[in-house]
């Protein structure tokens, strides 16, 4: 079964997301929307298809190689311009791409302020896999 | 496993690892044989039953597998020679034995990284795969980790009694990680105890005393710290009568006789810390005066930064939220972003009514948490002060209580 990478990001995708920072909602707010992402951990893992599920810190840092005898080049975060930041993941393993955008919908579907779904966008993601020996 | 208890298979690893390594065997094919061994009891013994001695049993099947390893080995020929057939060992043996091992599998030579699965699978015996699952690693890594720990230590001269300093730390580490992860996985925080608990019978230090008291006294109130949502609830908002009073009775005890030696060290000045907030019926019956007092001596015995942040929020509770945030800012040079700084900072505005200043530093606390439980409790305060003010119940009551600020 292929495997899919669902990113969520912090700044939004192809639009800016367009409901406040989680620290402006309600605390029931906040609870609702974290019980619905362990929900969903749960419920893939009970189809089959979880993989694994990571949330990143906002901070960090861009680092590179700096030359020989030098030290690494770094770059110290937090990059709140960065459109690309990555907040998390869940890494699914299903039956097909439909299905992987069906699960990215529902993920995106968690509660947000007034309980109603946040409609943010999700970056799927097909994972490279080795060639397939029997063809 | 069915029909063979786990437990004492557990227990039987130890002692015929520890027999095999006093009695000259290389701890490293010790370790390799006694594993291989433990398979075969598990595949053997439902059908057999299990043996009337099981450790010599044990001893006897590793002590065969060693020998095959080691035919291969032609070196390593002339050691088999030492490993020759033994007496059961008694109590006081295996206590010796015990410590050997920790003092082995937790050497200064090696990096805790290193140390904390040897532990586990030589001491504890955890398979590779129970460890790996409890730290959410590939097996293999966990493998190569305890391979490359093992060579580690066979190049060492193990100076008896080794140093207890490094075990201690060694098994902090193992129960923090079970403790913050406060999930259903191998549950590294009862393993933790257990290998302490080991510790302290072979070996009855203060300090070692200290540690296990300070792992009781947290363990105990392991049914209240996480809600049905698995989110955080911090010591204040706990449901105290889910706490484990025996549990709490056996720190007491523990501690207290290690107290009474007069030898104090940072784990029993911590673990007396955690005596005083589980003693609390309720959180406004905290002796904060107590408490404050002996931060002041672990900062005196450690100098820790961390203790002083501890410290500024037990000053909050005694001389009022602004005198604690001096405090803070007393500190802050030596822990510039830590996230514990921006949430107790922002605990004692909440305090002191400034909610806005409040909200804003739980917010950036919640920015660099290590954990999603930790920074959605931050979330949640953030939204919390905002909304309501600092009127969280708990802090409120004793802002009432306490007017001093």
């Amino acid at each position: 079964m292929p495997k899919f990478l669902l990113l969520k990001h912090y700044s939004g995708g192809p639009e800016p997301h367009d409901f406040p920072p989680i620290n402006e909602w309600s605390p029931d707010e906040v609870t609702a929307h974290i019980k619905f992402q362990l929900d969903t951990g749960r419920m893939l893992t009970e189809r089959g298809e979880f993989v694994d599920a990571q949330a990143v810190s906002q901070d960090g840092a861009w680092v590179r190689y700096g030359g020989p005898d030098a030290a690494p080049v770094v770059l110290d975060g937090p990059f709140p311009e960065t459109k690309e930041l990555v907040a998390g993941w869940f890494l699914i393993d299903v039956e097909s791409e439909q299905r992987a955008h069906e699960v990215a919908a529902y993920v995106s579907s968690a509660p947000g302020p007034g309980g109603r779904p946040i409609h943010e966008w999700i970056e799927v993601r097909p994972v490279m896999t080795a060639p397939a020996t029997i063809e | 496993v069915t029909g063979v208890p786990e437990d004492l298979l557990r227990d039987l690893a130890r002692q015929v690892l520890g027999a095999l390594v006093r009695r000259g065997a290389e701890f490293g094919s010790a370790e390799d044989a006694v594993q291989e061994a433990l398979l075969d009891a598990t595949v053997r013994w439902p059908q057999t039953g299990t043996p009337d001695e099981p450790a010599a049993w044990l001893t006897t099947v590793a002590r065969r597998k060693l020998v095959d390893a080691q035919r291969t080995d032609a070196a390593r020929r002339q050691r088999e020679q030492v490993v020759a057939a033994h007496p059961p060992t008694g109590p006081t043996e295996q206590d010796d034995d015990t410590l050997l091992l920790l003092f082995l599998c937790c050497h200064p030579a090696l990096s805790p990284t290193a140390a904390v699965p040897l532990t586990l699978r030589a001491v504890g015996g955890l398979t590779t795969r129970e460890i790996a699952a409890a730290y959410l690693l590939p097996e293999a890594t966990i493998a190569q980790r305890i391979s490359r720990a093992k060579r580690i230590v066979a190049e060492q001269e193990l100076n008896r009694p080794g140093d207890v300093t490094v075990v201690l730390r060694v098994l902090y580490l193992i129960f923090n990680e079970g403790y913050t992860a406060g999930t259903v996985r191998v549950d590294l925080a009862a393993e933790a105890i257990r290998l302490t608990r080991l510790l302290h019978e072979a070996y009855p230090q203060p300090e070692v005393g200290g540690l296990l008291a300070l792992m009781l006294l947290h363990h105990a109130r392991r049914a209240a710290r996480f809600d049905d949502n698995a989110m955080l609830v911090p010591l204040d908002e706990q449901d105290r009568p889910k706490w484990d009073r025996t549990m709490i009775a056996e720190g007491v005890q523990v501690l207290t006789a290690a107290l009474t030696r007069e030898q104090h060290g940072e784990y029993q000045v911590q673990a007396a810390v955690a005596a005083l907030h589980d003693d609390a019926a309720s959180a406004d019956e905290t002796d904060w005066p107590q408490i404050l007092a002996w931060y002041d001596e672990l900062i005196e015995l450690t100098g820790n930064p961390l203790a002083e942040l501890s410290r500024a929020v037990a000053i909050g509770e005694v001389d009022g939220p602004l005198a604690g945030l001096r405090a803070v800012d007393d500190v802050e040079q030596r822990l510039s972003d830590y996230h514990r700084l921006h949430a107790v900072r922002a605990h004692l505005h909440a305090r002191a009514g400034n909610t806005a200043r409040a909200a804003e530093l739980f917010a950036l606390a919640a920015r660099s948490a290590p954990s999603t439980a930790e920074r959605d409790h931050l979330l949640k305060r953030a939204a919390h002060v905002r909304l309501n003010g600092g009127a969280i119940d708990t802090v409120s009551r004793r802002v009432g209580i306490r007017p001093s600020c």
